[in-house]
């Protein structure tokens, strides 16, 4: 359905843009972290690791901040139809977000576990797959903003890449498991590190479908069929 | 990291804001019957105050108390204070005409005057002020901007305000009270007798009104005060049950009756 | 039983219709014998000649004069204190015992019969100067228009709802002004009405022009003096044994009905327009 112009009550509308920033600095901040997080493991960064585990304090707050927000509009302005889709989603999206936040952190708890100087092979692969999932989380938010269900759409379509990247970077670490046994430590902390980067992509799809139904109304058939792992 | 602290704003609570009416102690009365028992409240500057309760909590008693319109009916009075701007309006040495300047009423139904769009404006104005003819126009034109209805009238400031349409004559009515440039307006249900989009942009007008006046709106129409109004305050048989933040009256009242009532639970 | 109902219905409407058949055979009666009769004497002389001595053909000028000029007065008299009065039953006297008072007395005055009004100012001012005069008649006819206009001032001013006062106090302007400026203009089709109403009445009023008026055979302008009018000349020549006088008396019947039935086509008029 197309959108015909504002609410003729301007604080609505000016409720709703609120809202919406929210949604985008916290898809920023995860962004961001989950940025941050691969750089730390990848060079082996332990302070800056612990300063992003302390910084994910600011993406709960600013959950809880449009959770605030969503509430108040659902009470004061009594949205409906596309409105009301979109403040629900918005909430939702916020929750997924913070969560996406909480992966990152968790990745950056590992950069411990790992063994300085030379690194496995799979390391190579994961700022990679962090990017993927990095990029995913954006274009949900962005087609959350543009109310754009197409874009939501194609998000999905993208986490069969991570699911890929995913496989191939656990078959190798089972090899270097294998192979030997000193290797089991580190083989495990970067697959829990794949395991995270992967969740994130299937968060990215979530918030997609939640995008979808708020745009259109209706469910966006799960094309997310979990694989084995 | 970048910094969002600003995003969690800290909300201003209207209870800090100074207060343009302190309503202290009044009671109503009509005849013998008590409608309204000991009431305080405090009316913030330039936001909007909504009146809120079922219908005979005395909400309409309180507004007609603010510019004594009850006065024209014998056996009405009102005992307590209500102080505009320090001072106690409810005086008999108050003088009736200077307070009904400062404090303008806008009613349920649109009531033009049977004459000219002009001179429904100039009404007032006329008598309180000396004014040339092009002083005269500029404060009409004045007056129908600000009440958003200068475009859909210009043209025809000399035809019969009857002639307008509902919501039309409704912001007739308020530029009418605007073009004495009153301090305070009083709203009685104001868009009680208007369809949904005439209503939509009256509400749209009293939120832009409110950054220069200080309004106080009845309405039996939760959802309207949960949009217009900075401020709400609950009555219930004549008492004021609770007052707050509008935000926080709709989302977590401290009151259960005020509970009770927003959530449709009447018992 | 439907069948029951329907008779009855059917007998009632009967009984309404015989009913209304009735009232309007003897009014179109008189409409018609009026029309007939007066017509027939109707001629421009009507209006250029006057009152003819018995046996003479003449006109009725000094009587459309007189009655002209005694209805005009009593208007000028009652309606500015008809209007006050009402005005102040509507707007100050609402809640006073006073204006119930008034207002019960003012009903009075309404419904009583003109003759008496006559006999007063008869007593009042026709035997104190020792004449009829044509000023105690526009003062009787004043007297017959007052409590109409008091009567139709205080409901015409009652029908504009109480929101348009409130509007106008909650302005800030005074009462007085706020009587004159708004309700006036809101009452006005009503008021109007009120007074031509009573213009229809006191046109055609007979017995208090009786005592106090008389009638005068002469041109005469003075209205210390007996003045002539159209209804007592319909009355003495009715009566008379002249014929052109019958003649007259019917022409004069035609004319004053006429008149008087314009006059309610116009109030009618103003009613539509009104809404």
């Amino acid at each position: 359905m197309a959108r015909a112009g504002g609410h003729t009550l301007t604080a609505f509308d000016h409720d709703l843009g609120e809202l919406r920033s929210l949604i985008i600095d916290m898809g920023s901040v995860a962004e961001a972290a989950i940025a941050e997080s691969m750089r730390c493991l990848v060079e082996h960064d332990e302070v800056g690791a612990a300063e992003l585990i302390a910084a994910d304090e600011q993406l709960d707050d600013l959950e809880a901040e449009a959770e605030r927000r969503a509430v108040e509009l659902i009470a004061l302005r009594a949205p409906m139809a596309d409105d009301l889709r979109e403040v629900v989603a918005a909430l939702k999206i916020a929750g997924v977000v913070e969560r996406v936040g909480d992966y990152a952190k968790n990745i950056a708890r590992r950069v411990r576990r790992l063994p300085k100087g030379e690194q496995l092979e799979p390391m190579s692969l994961l700022p990679e797959m962090a990017k993927i999932a990095a990029a995913m989380v954006h274009d949900a938010i962005a087609a959350f903003v543009d109310r754009n269900p197409e874009g939501a759409k194609q998000v999905c379509a993208r986490d069969d890449a991570l699911d890929d990247f995913y496989e191939s970077i656990f078959r190798t670490l089972v090899t270097f498991m294998m192979e030997d046994p000193q290797n089991i430590s580190p083989s495990t902390t970067l697959l829990f590190v794949a395991k995270n980067l992967e969740r994130i992509g299937d968060h990215a799809t979530n918030i997609s479908e939640m995008v979808y139904y708020a745009a259109t109304g209706e469910r966006l058939l799960d094309a997310n069929t979990p694989r084995d792992g | 990291m970048i910094q969002f602290q600003e995003r969690i704003s800290g909300q201003v609570s209207t209870a800090d804001a100074p207060a343009k009416i302190d309503i202290r102690g009044m009671g109503f009365f009509y005849g013998k019957s008590h409608a309204l028992r000991d009431v305080t409240l405090s009316v913030p500057a330039d936001a909007v105050t909504a009146i809120i309760g079922p219908s005979g909590c005395g909400k309409s008693t309180l507004l007609r108390a603010i510019n004594r319109i009850y006065e024209i009916y014998p056996d009405q009075y009102a005992t307590g204070e209500i102080l505009l701007d320090g001072r106690n309006l409810l005086e008999r040495r108050y003088s009736l005409s200077a307070l009904r300047r400062r404090v303008g009423m806008v009613f349920q139904k649109p009531t033009p005057f049977s004459t000219t769009i002009r001179n429904n404006v100039a009404f007032a104005l006329s008598y309180f002020e000396r004014l040339s003819k092009s002083e005269m126009s500029d404060r009409i034109e004045e007056a129908l901007r600000q009440a958003a209805l200068w475009d859909e009238v210009k043209d025809k400031l000399g035809a019969s305000a009857l002639s307008l349409s509902g919501g039309q004559q409704q912001r007739l009515c308020i530029a009418r009270t605007l073009a004495v440039r009153p301090e305070v307006i009083l709203l009685d249900e104001p868009t009680s007798a208007l369809d949904p989009i005439s209503t939509a942009r009256i509400e749209e007008l009293i939120s832009e009104l409110r950054e220069r006046f200080t309004i106080v709106i009845v309405t039996h129409n939760m959802q309207q005060a949960a949009r217009v109004s900075q401020r709400t305050a609950f009555f219930h048989l004549g008492e004021l049950i609770e007052v707050g933040d509008t935000s926080q009256i709709f989302t977590n009242p401290q009151v259960q009756r005020t509970q009770d009532y927003i959530t449709g639970r009447y018992g | 039983m439907p069948l029951r109902r329907k008779l009855a219905d059917i007998l009632a409407l009967l009984f309404a219709g015989a009913a209304t058949l009735f009232g309007l055979v003897w009014l179109v009666w008189i409409l018609w014998t009026t029309a007939l009769q007066g017509g027939a004497a109707l001629s421009p002389v009507l209006f250029t000649q006057m009152t003819p001595p018995p046996g003479e053909s003449g006109g009725l000028l000094n009587a459309f004069y007189g009655s002209a000029v005694m209805v005009l007065l009593a208007l000028a008299i009652g309606t500015p204190i008809g209007i006050a009065a009402g005005t102040y039953l509507a707007e100050h006297g609402r809640y006073s015992r006073l204006a119930a008072v008034v207002s019960f007395i003012n009903d009075i005055l309404l419904s009583a019969p003109s003759i008496v009004i006559g006999l007063f100012i008869y007593e009042l001012v026709v035997r104190p100067s020792g004449h009829f005069s044509g000023l105690a008649g526009a003062l009787a006819l004043a007297m017959v228009l007052l409590p109409i206009v008091v009567r139709t001032t205080d409901e015409a001013l009652r029908l504009v709802p109480n929101t348009m006062r409130e509007a106008g106090f909650a302005l800030g302007i005074p009462r007085w002004r706020v009587t004159a400026r708004v309700l006036y203009k809101a009452a006005l089709s009503g008021i109007v009405t009120g007074v031509l109403l009573g213009l229809a009445r006191i046109a055609g009023e007979t017995a208090p022009l009786l005592f106090t008026a008389l009638n005068n055979q002469f041109w005469s302008a003075d209205l210390s003096q007996p003045l002539a009018n159209v209804p007592v000349v319909i009355f003495q020549y009715a009566m008379s044994p002249y014929d052109q006088w019958h003649e007259l008396a019917w022409a004069g019947a035609f004319v004053l009905t006429a008149f008087v039935l314009c006059l309610n086509l116009g109030v009618r008029f103003l009613a539509r327009g009104a809404k």
